[in-house]
């Protein structure tokens, strides 16, 4: 029985990969900036759900902690990469009115 | 497939009925995940505009995800593993719409413009091509 | 008081659940950090309700299988939209009226807006929120009045009156 459960995770981690190779043509053809951030924050959900089978996959369930980070790098990266876009520095504070006493 | 999941699982006679319930959950709820995460990576492929590519990324984001990492809980039963993945589950719903919010506030703070009124959509992409 | 000793239960919770050894030096060294982080909250002086939420966790669980529910509806209308043969959206803009001006409802409102799919919440102001919405059916002001409702009761917190 245990033969069964393998082969549908198995399955279901080559049908992640199949989801995952569609968001990269959002990745590679998006026509904006941000286009291109929403497929890799997508990619990189994806990603998380990956690595949970994956772990089931090779019975170790050890790389759940590397999903656990992963998940909350992810957040952060989007972050990071929006907020340096928007003001082409990473140190300017994030609340309206500190900016608009500082300016 | 189907011959391969009955042949092994009710002609097995060793396993016991909770057993096959919790496989046969087991399953389903995986499989309308992954369907869940296909029809959000078509739904990005498809939209016309920014905006409306976000609501499939959503789609992927919450149930999606959410009914996989459930399938396999079910998977793990009652151990470590399973509060992992339920940790897992709540970073998941916290931090995709705050992401989401994000990547929307900044795209509409930049003077991106929506594309308002109805419309069909596969219409459009018929017309530029 | 209550707040230390909330905070220091939650992550002696978290700390065994992610560790999972109950040998003599882990757990030494689990005790350490959480003594530390705990006095250095005391010092930072931000042990209060908000950065110690787990008082009322009981009605956060019970609003977020509501939540569960709301979001199973609101998918499935969202795929038929795309996975239709000749689907047809009706994006559109609305401003949707908040009766409160504390941050944690506020945060919880708008957070539940964007989880539901074929809602995004675009931009939070001090009295409304611009909702960027899929369908024709999501579009209705009134219809996010429940969800307010609700989410502010989730984080006990009363909402004004218009």
């Amino acid at each position: 029985m245990v033969t069964f459960l393998e082969y549908f995770n198995l399955g279901a981690a080559f049908f992640i990969i199949i989801c995952m190779v569609l968001m990269l043509g959002r990745l590679l053809g998006g026509p904006t900036l941000y286009d291109r951030l929403l497929a890799v924050n997508s990619f990189g959900t994806k990603t998380i759900i990956f690595l949970c089978i994956f772990c089931f996959i090779i019975n170790r369930p050890d790389g759940l902690d590397i999903a656990l980070l992963y998940a909350l790098m992810n957040f952060i990266a989007t972050i990071a990469v929006l907020k340096f876009f928007n003001y082409r520095c990473l140190g300017v504070p994030l609340i309206k009115e500190q900016i608009e006493a500082e300016e | 497939m189907i011959i391969a999941f009955l042949s092994a699982v009710v002609l097995d006679s060793n396993l016991v009925w909770t057993e096959i319930l919790q496989i046969c959950l087991s399953c389903l709820a995986i499989a309308s995940g992954l369907f869940f995460v296909l029809a959000g990576s078509i739904g990005v492929l498809r939209f016309p505009d920014f905006y409306t590519r976000l609501h499939a990324a959503g789609m992927t984001d919450t149930l999606g995800a959410e009914l996989i990492l459930i399938g396999l809980i079910l998977q793990s039963g009652f151990t470590q593993t399973s509060l992992k993945l339920l940790m897992i589950g709540f970073f998941l719903l916290l931090t995709s719409p705050t992401a989401t919010h994000a990547i929307a506030h900044s795209a509409h703070t930049a003077n991106l413009k929506p594309k308002l009124g109805k419309h069909s959509f596969s219409k459009v992409q018929r017309d530029r091509s | 008081m209550r707040h230390a000793s909330l905070l220091t239960l939650a992550m002696a919770a978290t700390w065994l659940m992610l560790s999972g050894y109950f040998i003599g030096m882990i757990l030494t060294f689990g005790f350490i950090s959480i003594i530390l982080v705990v006095w250095m909250t005391k010092r930072l002086s931000i042990l209060d309700n908000e950065s110690v939420p787990y008082l009322n966790i009981l009605k956060t669980c019970k609003y977020y299988i509501w939540l569960f529910i709301e979001i199973v509806k609101a998918n499935i209308q969202v795929v038929k939209a795309v996975i239709g043969p000749n689907a047809e959206i009706s994006p559109s803009l609305i401003k949707i009226p908040m009766h409160t001006d504390i941050d944690i409802a506020q945060t919880m409102f708008a957070n539940s807006i964007t989880l539901t799919p074929g809602t995004v919440s675009v931009d939070v102001q001090k009295d409304h929120i611009l909702v960027h919405a899929l369908l024709k059916e999501m579009s209705k002001p009134e219809d996010f009045y429940e969800m307010h409702c609700r989410s502010a009761k989730a984080v006990s917190i009363d909402l004004k009156d218009n």
